[in-house]
């Protein structure tokens, strides 16, 4: 089983390298892009019987840092 | 009068820390990250600046998990002192002794230079030996300082007086100016500047002497 979790700053915690993302997309031109906001996406391979709760205290224990990181689950 | 000094694979202010406590007086353990205990009738653990596993995931998200890191919350927990500079303080926010969180610098660039800090509480056992809002002239050096905590969380910091010490011009976009802070029984500080390398003259300043003195003093006489 695999699953894949995204972690993000929380909306209202400053994301000064989707910002500086944002700023080289609109020197180079691209004029459409209003916000970047920048994450992580971290890869799991997990044995059979992990279940949705583990995953869930792995993101909370280490994988993302619940002051500043909001992060989501995908098991598939 | 002990302090212990825990060592990480990264670490790189370990021996400089030690030095500061071994001038001021203290016997100093170094301490492996894999050690599950810390050893006997130590009075302050000094978790060290560097690069503790290569700052994979996040800045101390590792080192905060690691065997001796339990004991070290255990020694907080039971009233025990701890002082966290730089990859120290992300650690110890990492391990929610201390509120907040160290995110990338502003300007997103490593910054290594020495600051002006201002003294801004010196009812804490680091903080004794300075004035309130004495300046003081220490080092920093990092690229994740960017001190978060909410404005409920700010709010309550500075209505309990735990800002330890402020920056005079913010380097990195710390939430309210805050280079330090201390938990709620002020005997853990958390610092992103280095006190340690402004411990001997042959650092450039010594403005960093007075804290690790300080502690010595509180030791000698509690």
């Amino acid at each position: 089983m695999k699953a894949r979790v995204h972690v993000m700053l929380k909306n209202g915690v400053l994301d000064p390298q989707g910002e500086a993302v944002r700023h080289a997309l609109g020197a180079m031109g691209f004029d459409k892009v209003e916000g970047v906001r920048q994450g992580k996406v971290i890869d799991l391979e997990l044995a059979a019987g992990a279940t949705h709760d583990d995953v869930v205290e792995m993101c909370e224990k280490l994988l993302a840092n619940t002051v500043i990181e909001s992060y989501e689950i995908e098991l598939g | 009068m002990r302090a212990a000094v825990i060592v990480f694979p990264g670490s790189n202010c370990d021996r400089d820390m030690a030095v500061a406590f071994e001038r001021a007086g203290f016997a100093v353990d170094m301490v492996w990250h894999k050690d599950v205990s810390l050893p006997e009738g130590v009075d302050i653990v000094g978790v060290p600046g560097g690069f503790s596993f290569g700052d994979y995931l996040r800045c101390g998200a590792i080192a905060a998990n690691s065997p001796i890191c339990r004991a070290v919350v255990d020694h907080a927990e039971r009233g025990g002192y701890a002082l966290g500079v730089c990859n120290g303080f992300q650690i110890l926010t990492e391990t929610g002794l201390l509120p907040g969180a160290l995110r990338r610098n502003a300007g997103l660039k490593y910054i290594c230079k020495t600051v002006r800090l201002v003294t801004a509480t010196t009812d804490t056992a680091f903080t004794a030996a300075y004035d309130k809002g004495q300046e003081i002239d220490i080092p920093i050096a990092h690229h994740d300082g960017n001190y978060f905590v909410d404005d409920a969380k700010l709010a309550q910091l500075q209505d309990e007086d735990r800002i330890a010490f402020t920056y005079a011009q913010n380097p990195n976009g710390s939430v309210a100016d805050i280079a330090g802070v201390v938990s709620k029984n002020r005997r853990v500080l958390g610092m992103m500047p280095h006190p340690e390398r402004a411990a001997d003259a042959g650092h450039g300043g010594t403005d960093g002497i007075a804290m690790f003195d300080a502690l010595a003093s509180a030791f000698v006489s509690a």
